[in-house]
């Protein structure tokens, strides 16, 4: 019982990352239409940047506070001066784009900082608690309830606020918002920032499990993908639902499914997604486009 | 006075010229419809005025240049694009719909009575209010087109063919609605209209637009029953 229980705590805790990493590619593409490839990048440059200011004395939650700010303007500035140039033509041409700044980031990334494992403090303390009469680590509650939190803020603003109502009125029709003043081109901006911002969040909660390498997030961003997928594009909440699901999942089927172990758990968000695209291919919690003609 | 003149205003989609020197003015208050057949540039001509095409000439708006401005900026200015296709936004309730329309405003109070005239003006949609527009028929869409189009304020509405694809009843309707938004409201519009017949009960005046170019231009009473007005249509 106790290992099962430190087994779903921990697997929510990494779905947890899998699930920032995958809200993160919602608000992009909801805003874009576009699935933004280096967005598990762009979350490395600001864990690293994070983690130079820490070395250069800085407490480590100003460091990630900073590198927050840091990766809203990364954000910005990669839809103002590079996809925007994209934006109306092939959206194939952009995903390409999206690869290949992933590709630019992770180079930069490892002449910088070097490929060598960098040691990132954690923000949580290492110690245990106990909980259901088990003791899990503090780390993996820790960040699953940020997790939690950065999704009902999101789900806040979009729903609640007048930013988040341009945001998505930017995201259906961009002409039509542009009709009624909305700045599209500095909304798409924000839009980005903010997607930057959660990518940053994933980075600070995993780099002290994973250690810094500039390919830190590759895998993660595999599992994001999945979890969007089986989450459904439209649905922030189905997205986290999803990225917990896959991360428990994961590791049950590693302890408790003998023939998958721990090298074949990397096939068992796959073996989902193909079950769920075959009976729901909109997702779990996604919406089907209906149009009224 | 003169809210709205286009000078000699040419357009282009990509390389290919659509507008060749297109001249109107469209008085304070008043409304200017603009006739033809497709391809005559009618649509063109109001997204010249918008800023979504690139474009050529003078076009100038309450006695400031607008040409080669962005959309968002010509809205700004007081100016609500009604498109054709209506571009409301599918995946937002009626009443969000609205609210991106006000965007720009910050007399929340005032919006809130503004939506209410909305409803009043268009009633339809009063049911529908928490309705995404997505599931609205042609005919509410349409309403709620316009709804958006006025809760920014406007001085100048540009209508783009509001009775495309409605049947005669409904678009009756939306231009009773509208004729009563022009007597309430005093917002200047220039109508782009397959229909010219029931243009004519809007505007004051029109011109007749061929092959991206002014052929005709006169009053309502004037142009009714025109042959140029069936020839341009029917291209006979």
């Amino acid at each position: 019982m106790e290992k099962f229980v430190q087994l779903v705590v921990d697997g929510l805790s990494t779905g947890s990352v899998y699930a920032a990493l995958a809200l993160a590619i919602v608000l992009v593409h909801s805003a874009t239409g576009l699935i933004n490839f280096a967005q598990g990048g762009m979350a490395v440059l600001a864990a690293y940047f994070a983690w130079w200011l820490t070395n250069q004395g800085l407490p480590l939650i100003v460091a990630i506070l900073l590198s927050i700010v840091f990766s809203f303007v990364l954000g910005a500035a990669v839809e103002r001066w590079l996809m925007r140039r994209f934006e109306r033509g092939d959206p194939d041409t952009a995903i390409v784009v999206t690869v290949g700044l992933l590709t630019l980031i992770t180079g930069i990334a490892g002449w910088l900082w070097s490929y060598n494992n960098q040691q990132f403090e954690s923000l949580f303390p290492l110690d245990t608690v106990s909980f259901l009469g088990v003791s899990v680590s503090v780390r993996s509650i820790g960040t699953t309830l940020v997790i939690v939190a950065a999704m009902i803020l999101l789900q806040l603003l979009f729903v609640r606020t007048k930013l988040g109502l341009a945001l998505r009125a930017v995201a259906i029709n961009p002409q039509s918002a542009a009709f009624s003043g909305l700045p599209v081109g500095r909304l798409l901006m924000v839009g980005w920032g903010l997607a930057a911002v959660l990518g940053a969040v994933a980075g600070a909660l995993v780099a002290p499990r994973l250690t810094l390498t500039p390919g830190m997030l590759d895998n993660a961003l595999v599992y994001a993908l999945a979890a969007v997928i089986l989450g459904g594009l439209t649905s922030p909440f189905g997205v986290v639902i999803a990225a917990w699901l896959i991360g428990v999942l994961e590791n049950l089927a590693a302890v408790y499914v003998p023939f998958i172990g721990f090298d074949l758990k990397v096939a068992v968000p796959f073996i989902l997604i193909f079950v769920v695209l075959l009976v729901r291919p909109q997702g779990l919690f996604g919406r089907k486009t209906v149009v009224r003609v | 006075m003169t809210l709205l003149e286009l000078e000699d205003v040419t357009a282009f989609y990509e390389s290919v010229q659509v507008l060749d020197g297109v001249s109107l003015s469209v008085p304070d208050q008043g409304a200017v419809g603009i006739l033809g057949a497709n391809g005559a540039g009618k649509t063109t001509t109001l997204r010249a005025i918008s800023g979504t095409v690139r474009t050529g000439g003078r076009i100038v708006f309450d006695g400031k240049d607008i040409r080669g401005m962005r959309p968002d900026q010509v809205a700004a200015l007081g100016i609500a694009h009604v498109p054709e296709g209506r571009g409301t936004l599918g995946d937002l309730t009626v009443r969000d719909n609205l609210r991106v329309g006000a965007y720009l405003r910050k007399d929340r109070k005032a919006v809130d009575t503004d939506i209410e005239y909305c409803l009043d003006l268009f009633p339809n949609l009063q049911d529908r209010i928490t309705s995404n527009a997505s599931a609205l028929s042609g005919g509410e869409q349409q309403m709620l087109a316009v709804a958006r189009g006025i809760m920014s304020k406007p001085r100048l509405l540009l209508l783009d063919e509001a009775s495309l694809g409605l049947a005669p009843s409904t678009a009756r309707n939306v231009y009773d609605a509208i004729h009563r938004l022009r007597t309430e409201s005093g917002i200047a519009m220039l109508v782009v209209e397959q229909n010219a017949n029931l243009a004519f009960t809007l505007v004051d005046s029109a011109t007749v637009l061929e092959t991206g170019r002014n052929v005709l231009t006169g009053t309502s009473a004037e142009l009714r029953g025109m042959d140029e007005i069936r020839r341009a249509y029917l291209g006979g």
